[in-house]
């Protein structure tokens, strides 16, 4: 009975585990959701097809150009970055001061766009994408837990990706400007801030973001302009669980939301089919319930 | 030469013409007031000089180089610092942030960081509340603030939109204590929006009143304060 019991709990504790891991990418890509979100009010549906071609990009850097994985997922940063405030500029500035919704339009026109040219460069063929090299093949175990190395690396970069978006923001000039014009955009004007550049920079990190998460999940799947699709749905879920303008609030609805679909997929008889739906039910009763989320930013406000 | 011209400025908000052709000077290390009712083209005067409301004919000068068609970003470079109708707190960020904000297009660093010290000695319950959110102020410290944000500019010139707005009498009377001293002391040249007239006029050089988009009345501040018609039909005191 009672080693029934621990190994029922042993078993719940992997789950989390493993739900940690892939929570990592749900986090990343809903970071990214809010980076957009917080300067412009709309959501970006195309942020899991930017995701899905920044990692083809690492893929082609990897596979073909033949460069070091760590400089590659690096330059392939850059590369997003680069992308995304190239997009801002020239799709999402001439409805820059269109209402949400239009800019939202925008984005899943974008979405088609991004998954088309996809196909036709690399097309719609699966490929394999590969592991941060250099770490240990053999899991970690602590209590009869098991932990992937790989994993551990997932957890560990997009918590550091929290962190350092987190230190951008409020310990830099151009972040507290981002933050400034995101909030009180004429006001930044006339203090000097170029508005609109910052709006395009928002755009550049978002794709950044979303490119790491598309380089997490690559190798635990496989690379297809489809990839994105489903985890896209996790990132809403996520996003709208811990406050679609908190990115801390995200990150943890990311890691949230991975556990309960790892926990669900395995002790629910059947349900392993029923995960994107299961992630739909996270969002409608998140907008019921809590509309701002569980960690919803706090409005100071005098009264 | 005056620092800041507007000759026959006229301004439109879509089809309704707010601006009917407004001309005033202010010179140089000067206090000029702007007064006149509600809706009369106040505020649209100084968003056309920073550029935030879009010009349909006439000049605006600035140090005698025409700004007319400069975005409000620009126009901020050039050492002109709006404070805006509402006060335009960036109510969310820290008070101290605020100020970092006010200094945001300077690139001379240390003179920055003695400016920070200057602006605590003129507001020193700055120094005490620093890393609180703005939003917590009360008006009257939103609207020191504001100034203080103002001053991080360094500018050449200040637009102030209704400084008195909402605040105690007390409170107007320091304020326009500080808005002397930083005109004295910085020779800091400023246009002030005001519905307040008597205030305004007694701090003030110059002033014009201003009614349904044109100019109705100039002269020195003493000169409109003493003459009881313009006070009665303008001045509304």
């Amino acid at each position: 009975m009672v080693l029934a019991a621990a190994s029922v709990a042993q078993g719940v504790v992997q789950q989390i585990v493993s739900g940690l891991a892939t929570g990592g990418v749900y986090a990343s890509l809903a970071l990214a959701l809010v980076l957009i979100y917080r300067s412009m009010e709309a959501l970006n549906f195309a942020q899991g097809e930017m995701a899905m071609f920044s990692t083809f990009i690492a893929w082609t850097l990897i596979t073909q150009v033949h460069l070091n994985y760590y400089l590659a997922f690096a330059l392939t940063i850059a590369i997003s970055i680069a992308g995304g405030v190239l997009i801002e500029r020239t799709i999402i500035r001439p409805v820059e001061k269109a209402p949400p919704l239009t800019v939202v339009l925008v984005t899943l026109g974008l979405f088609f766009v991004v998954n088309g040219l996809a196909g036709l460069i690399w097309q719609y063929v699966i490929k394999a994408f590969p592991g941060p090299p250099g770490l240990p093949r053999v899991p970690l175990s602590a209590g009869g837990v098991f932990i992937g190395v790989q994993d551990l690396f997932l957890i560990g970069v997009t918590v550091l990706l929290l962190l350092v978006l987190f230190a951008f923001f409020q310990y830099t000039k151009l972040g507290l400007a981002m933050r400034a014009a995101a909030l009180y955009p004429e006001t930044s004007r006339l203090l000097g801030v170029r508005t609109s550049w910052m709006l395009a920079l928002g755009w550049g990190l978002a794709a950044g973001v979303g490119a790491v998460s598309g380089m997490l999940i690559a190798p635990l799947e496989f690379l297809d302009p489809n990839m994105m699709q489903p985890i896209l749905l996790y990132a809403f879920a996520s996003a709208v669980l811990g406050g679609i303008e908190n990115p801390g609030g995200a990150v943890a609805g990311g890691f949230i939301v991975g556990i309960l679909l790892a926990l669900i997929g395995t002790y629910v008889p059947g349900a392993r089919d029923l995960r994107l739906a299961f992630g739909l039910v996270i969002i409608v009763a998140v907008l019921l319930v809590r509309p701002s989320g569980i960690f919803g930013r706090m409005h100071v406000a005098r009264v | 030469m005056a620092l800041l011209e507007l000759t026959d400025v006229q301004a439109s908000y879509g089809p309704v013409k707010a601006l009917h052709g407004i001309s005033l000077k202010v010179e140089e290390g000067s206090i000029v007031a702007l007064l006149g009712a509600n809706g009369a083209g106040k505020t649209t005067t100084l968003r056309a000089i920073c550029g935030m409301v879009r010009k349909t004919g006439g000049n605006v000068l600035f140090d005698g180089q025409v700004i007319n068609t400069r975005s409000p970003e620009d126009v901020a470079r050039l050492g002109i610092a709006h404070v805006p109708e509402g006060r335009g707190t960036l109510a969310q960020l820290t008070v101290w942030e605020n100020l970092k904000m006010g200094a945001y297009v300077r690139r001379d660093g240390a003179a920055v960081k003695r400016d920070f010290d200057r602006v605590v000695d003129y507001f020193p319950w700055i120094a005490r509340r620093r890393d609180q959110v703005a939003v917590t102020l009360s008006g009257g410290e939103q609207q020191m603030l504001a100034i203080a944000r103002a001053l991080m500019l360094r500018p050449r010139a200040m637009l102030l939109d209704e400084p008195s707005l909402g605040l105690a009498p007390l409170v107007v009377r320091d304020i326009y204590r500080i808005i002397e001293t930083i005109n004295r002391e910085e020779r800091t040249t400023i246009l002030l929006v005001e519905q307040n007239a008597r205030t305004a006029l007694a701090a003030a050089e110059h002033a014009y009143v201003i009614e349904v988009g044109h100019i109705a009345v100039e002269g020195s501040a003493d000169e409109l304060a003493s003459r009881e018609s313009i006070r009665k039909s303008y001045l509304g005191y």
